[in-house]
C-alpha cells in the first residue's frame, strides 16, 4: 500500500488534535460579559473546575468594561459552590498611577481598599473609567483552593484606565482565612454591571 | 467516500499546525514536596530537573510552604557548580505591603534588612512566617535564562505570607546573580528551621 504522505498544506486546516499533549497552563472556562451583575466561577458547573484538580489556578480579566464611571471591580470566594460569597478574607491593596496629562503620579498603599478579616467583596481594582475606549484588565492567582489545612492565598495585579485618566495600577494580596474549600468564585462591579469583556479561567497543572 | 486516517509515521514530516493554540507555552518540570526539609534543590540534569538552555525563562511556583520555626523567612540561592555550592554573588531588591488582621496597622514600603548588596549569602523571597497549622505562604519566582554566559541572571519573586504577627504580607523582590558562569541550580531554605511542608514545582516556559 503506498504510503499517504502529508505536510503543513494538507493538514493546514486542522485546528484540533486528538491527543497531543498539552502544556502545563490548561484553559478551563472563559466567560464573556454581556451587562453582566455577577461572573461567577463554580466548581462542578457549566464545565469549571476549582478543586484540587489543580494546585495554582489564574484568572485573566480581559478589557472589561463597566457600565458607569468610577466602579471598584471587586471577588469574593464562596465555600458552599456559590450559595454564599461571604468568606473572611485579609487583604493588601496598594497602587500606582500617572495621570494622562502628566499632571500627577501616585504610588500608596490605600486603606480604604483593603479588608481586615472582612467577608465582604474585595477590591481588585478602584475607579475604572466607562468611556468606549476605557476597561479593565490583569489577573488574579489563586492557589491551593481546596486545601482543608491552609488558609487559601491569592495574589492580583490590574491595570485600568480611569474615569479620571489615569493609567492606574493595582496590586493586591491576601487570604481566604479559612480551612474550608474554596469551591466558587465570584466578580461584580461594586454597584451596577460588568458592561463587557471576558474573564477567563486556566488551571496549573503541577505533574 | 473512503475515511483516510492518519498516523504518527504519515505526518512525521509535519512540523506545524494550521491554527492549533491550546498547547500552553508552560511546561512542567519537577515537584518537590517538604517534609521537615532543611533545603529544596533543582541541579541541572538531577532527578529530571532541566535547567539549562532549553527555556529561556523558568518558573518555580511555591504552594503553601510552611515554615517548622515562626517567623522564618523563605529564602534561595543560586549555583554556578551544579549544586555543590549555592554563594552565587547577588544584588536584590525587596519591598511589601502589609495589613495586619486587627486592622491595626498596614501599610507599602522598602525593607533594607531584606535585600542583598553583593552578598553571596541566600535573598529572601517570603518574609516571616507563622507556623500556625494553618499557616503558609504561597508565591512564585521567575528565573530568566540562567544559562547565559554572557549576561547576569535576572529573578523576579514574590508572594502572599499569612505572617507571624497575623497579618496578610504581599511579597516583592527582584534582582540578578552577578555572574557570567551559568547558574545551574537553586536551594530553597528557611532562614530557621526547616521547611516542615509546601510544594515547589519547576516549570520551563517557552
Amino acid at each position: 500500500m503506498a504510503l499517504v504522505k502529508y505536510n503543513n498544506n494538507s493538514i493546514s486546516a486542522i485546528t484540533t488534535a486528538g491527543t497531543l499533549a498539552t502544556g502545563a497552563m490548561v484553559l478551563i472556562k472563559e466567560q464573556t460579559a454581556s451587562s453582566s451583575a455577577t461572573i461567577s466561577f463554580v466548581d462542578g458547573t457549566s464545565d469549571v473546575d476549582l478543586d484540587a484538580t489543580y494546585p495554582i489556578y489564574k484568572f485573566e480579566f480581559i478589557n472589561l468594561h463597566p457600565s458607569h464611571d468610577n466602579l471598584d471591580l471587586q471577588f469574593n470566594g464562596s465555600i458552599d459552590t456559590g450559595s454564599n460569597y461571604n468568606v473572611t478574607k485579609t487583604t493588601t491593596f496598594f497602587r500606582a498611577e500617572h495621570e494622562e496629562g502628566d499632571g500627577s503620579t501616585e504610588l500608596a498603599y490605600k486603606t480604604g481598599r483593603d479588608l481586615a478579616q472582612g467577608t465582604g467583596f474585595a477590591t481588585l481594582i478602584g475607579g475604572p473609567g466607562n468611556d468606549n475606549d476605557q476597561a479593565t484588565s490583569g489577573y488574579l492567582y489563586l492557589f491551593n483552593p481546596s486545601s482543608t489545612t491552609y488558609v487559601k492565598h491569592f495574589l492580583a495585579s490590574l491595570n485600568t484606565s480611569t474615569d479620571d485618566n489615569k493609567s492606574r495600577n493595582s496590586f493586591v494580596s491576601g487570604y481566604f482565612n479559612t480551612t474550608s474549600a474554596i469551591d466558587a468564585i465570584q466578580f461584580k462591579n461594586a454597584s451596577n454591571d460588568i458592561d463587557a469583556g471576558k474573564i477567563k479561567l486556566y488551571g496549573l497543572k503541577d505533574s | 467516500m473512503a475515511l483516510v486516517k492518519l498516523n504518527n509515521r504519515g505526518v512525521r514530516s509535519v512540523s506545524t499546525f494550521g491554527s492549533i493554540s491550546s498547547l500552553g507555552t508552560y511546561t512542567f518540570i519537577k515537584k518537590l514536596t517538604a517534609s521537615s526539609s532543611a533545603t529544596l534543590s533543582f541541579v541541572d540534569g538531577s532527578s529530571d530537573v532541566v535547567l539549562d538552555d532549553t527555556y529561556k525563562e523558568y518558573l518555580f511556583t511555591f504552594n503553601n510552604i510552611h515554615a517548622a520555626t515562626n517567623d522564618a523567612t523563605f529564602k534561595f540561592n543560586g549555583s554556578s557548580d551544579t549544586g555543590s555550592n549555592y554563594n552565587v554573588t547577588k544584588t536584590t531588591s525587596y519591598f511589601d505591603a502589609f495589613h495586619i488582621e486587627n486592622d491595626s496597622q498596614a501599610a507599602m514600603g522598602y525593607r533594607v534588612a531584606e535585600d542583598v548588596a553583593q552578598g553571596t549569602g541566600v535573598a529572601t523571597i517570603l518574609r516571616n512566617l507563622g507556623d500556625d497549622n494553618d499557616q503558609s505562604a504561597s508565591g512564585y519566582l521567575h528565573l530568566f535564562e540562567p544559562s547565559s554566559t554572557t549576561y547576569t541572571k535576572h529573578f523576579i519573586g514574590g508572594g502572599s505570607t499569612y505572617g507571624s504577627a497575623d497579618e496578610n504580607i504581599n511579597n516583592f523582590m527582584a534582582g540578578y546573580f552577578n555572574t557570567t558562569s551559568a547558574v545551574d541550580a537553586i536551594q530553597f531554605s528557611m532562614s530557621s528551621g526547616n521547611i516542615d511542608a509546601g510544594d515547589i514545582c519547576l516549570y520551563g516556559i517557552n
